[in-house]
């Protein structure tokens, strides 16, 4: 899967799922001081990405990401 | 000396209206609130009559983490409550200066527990639960997810008192508001409304089996009834200090003036006429009231053949020669549980203001027991200064409330 594929289906999720606001997306953005994701809501990302992308996600890796660019390089590298 | 205690606030969230003024009209016009849920067969039950309901939609109402924590029956009570508190004229910028309680009845939340469950037994994996999941299964659902959106400070608790559960809740807030403990609780009863939370009641075959009369199918204290209809959804009441009623200027809906309750020491799922008696006598002694002061019985009568025999029993016995005007909702909401003595406190509420009484739908011929208390078979126009609300249930947990203009 491409980078941008990638990108589309994160963005997509935090837009229609988390209701995240679409001009605060982008790829330097950080997660929970940008974006407003709290830890409950990394409980719901390993959902989705499990359900999106095929792979189980461990919780202490999904809590190390920061920014959206570090969620997509970790997706990319992982499938 | 104990503080006087009032309702400033009313909503409802039910299978015969959405909002008061809805409710309302369904109470005066005896609507039915039953039908059926073709999805009960399947599952093997013996009635698939269940009141209808729809699911409020709350997405852009509440945002996603405030949303995802609430079970069905919290959606229901997050409703009624936002009506309540707006006719109590109480935003949420009062709600996060001032400490204001949260005591509402619940007893069970099945289908986040039920799909939990499914999931780990596919997946075995618990992570794909997902977050929300914890906070809409734990019976404190209601109180757990209303007390964060509305940002309380004040006590916040769940009372589980199986079909007594909110009348309960609603005695508890006017003790610790008459005590000086609290102002304003709000209070109230939620009921998940679901195939799945209702098959162990359902294989108690305690439900009607009128299911080609849905309308006709609750039938309290009439002599062709042959059992209840499962129902639910919200009711909200907002009980406060009449001190805090005054000063904020609150439209004032009744005072609770007794809050009678007992333990019946006995079966767990059939009543008696003792505990019941016991419940209404501390009623009015709390009160300080006698029978006649009082216009209206809101009775619990489910339309079981057993309970509501024991209802009418203890009432012909406390009313004696005085033949107080009863009539049970649940004719026309079916049996709405943890949420029925919040409900029907708000269905009284609705009937004292508006000088009627709601009619005792499909009562045609009474039983022996029955036979000695005037049933209100018709919507009768009557003006109602007292009224006095029954709710018992499972475990023979009994509570009596009593209300009166202000």
């Amino acid at each position: 899967m491409e980078r941008n594929e990638i990108q589309l289906i994160v963005n997509g999720f935090l837009v229609e799922e988390f209701e995240i606001n679409e001009n605060l997306i982008n790829p330097e953005a950080r997660l929970i001081e940008d974006l407003g994701i709290s830890s409950l809501d990394f409980v719901d990302i390993v959902v989705i990405i499990e359900k999106e992308f095929g792979f189980k996600v461990k919780r202490e890796e999904i809590t190390q990401i920061r920014t959206l660019k570090d969620m997509y390089v970790y997706i990319e590298n992982r499938i | 000396m104990n503080k006087r205690v009032v309702i400033t606030g009313i909503g409802i969230y039910s299978t015969i209206g959405k909002n008061i003024e809805e409710v309302k009209e369904s109470l005066y016009i005896g609507r039915s609130g039953i039908g059926i849920d073709p999805r009960r067969k399947e599952f093997g039950f013996r009635s698939a009559l269940t009141g209808i309901i729809e699911r409020p939609c709350l997405k852009g109402v509440l945002p996603r983490r405030l949303r995802i924590g609430l079970s069905e029956q919290a959606e229901y009570s997050y409703v009624a409550t936002m009506e309540a508190l707006s006719n109590a004229n109480i935003d949420l910028d009062f709600l996060e200066n001032n400490e204001v309680g949260i005591l509402y009845g619940n007893d069970s939340s099945a289908i986040p527990v039920i799909n939990a469950i499914d999931i780990v037994r596919e997946r075995k994996d618990t992570a794909m639960i997902g977050s929300g999941s914890i906070f809409q299964s734990m019976n404190s659902t209601i109180t757990m997810n209303l007390s964060v959106i509305l940002k309380l400070k004040g006590i916040n608790f769940t009372i589980s008192g199986a079909c007594a559960s909110s009348s309960h809740a609603i005695g508890m807030a006017y003790i610790l508001i008459s005590q000086g403990l609290q102002d304003i609780i709000i209070c109230g009863g939620g009921q998940e409304v679901n195939a799945e939370s209702m098959g162990s009641f359902d294989g108690l075959a305690a439900f009607s089996i009128r299911e080609n009369a849905p309308a006709e199918a609750s039938r309290p204290f009439d002599r062709e009834r042959d059992g209840l209809v499962p129902s639910g959804g919200g009711a909200t009441v907002i009980v406060e200090s009449l001190e805090s009623a005054l000063k904020r200027g609150a439209n004032i809906l009744g005072e609770i003036k007794g809050y009678g309750f007992s333990s019946n020491g006995d079966h767990i799922s059939l009543p008696n006429i003792d505990g019941s008696i016991r419940s209404l006598m501390r009623s009015l002694k709390s009160a300080n009231l006698c029978t006649r002061d009082i216009d209206y019985v809101n009775a619990h009568a489910t339309s079981t053949i057993v309970g509501d025999e024991m209802e009418a029993n203890a009432l012909a016995q406390v009313f004696g020669d005085y033949k107080v005007p009863i009539s049970s909702t649940k004719s026309m909401t079916g049996h709405e549980m943890w949420m029925g003595g919040a409900s029907e406190i708000v269905y009284s509420l609705i009937m004292m203001h508006n000088s009627f009484i709601a009619p005792n739908i499909n009562f045609h011929n009474p039983d022996e027991a029955s036979a000695k208390l005037n049933i209100i078979k018709k919507t009768t126009e009557m003006r109602i200064n007292t009224f006095l609300s029954n709710s018992f249930g499972f475990g023979g947990t009994n509570s009596t409330l009593i209300i009166s203009k202000f």
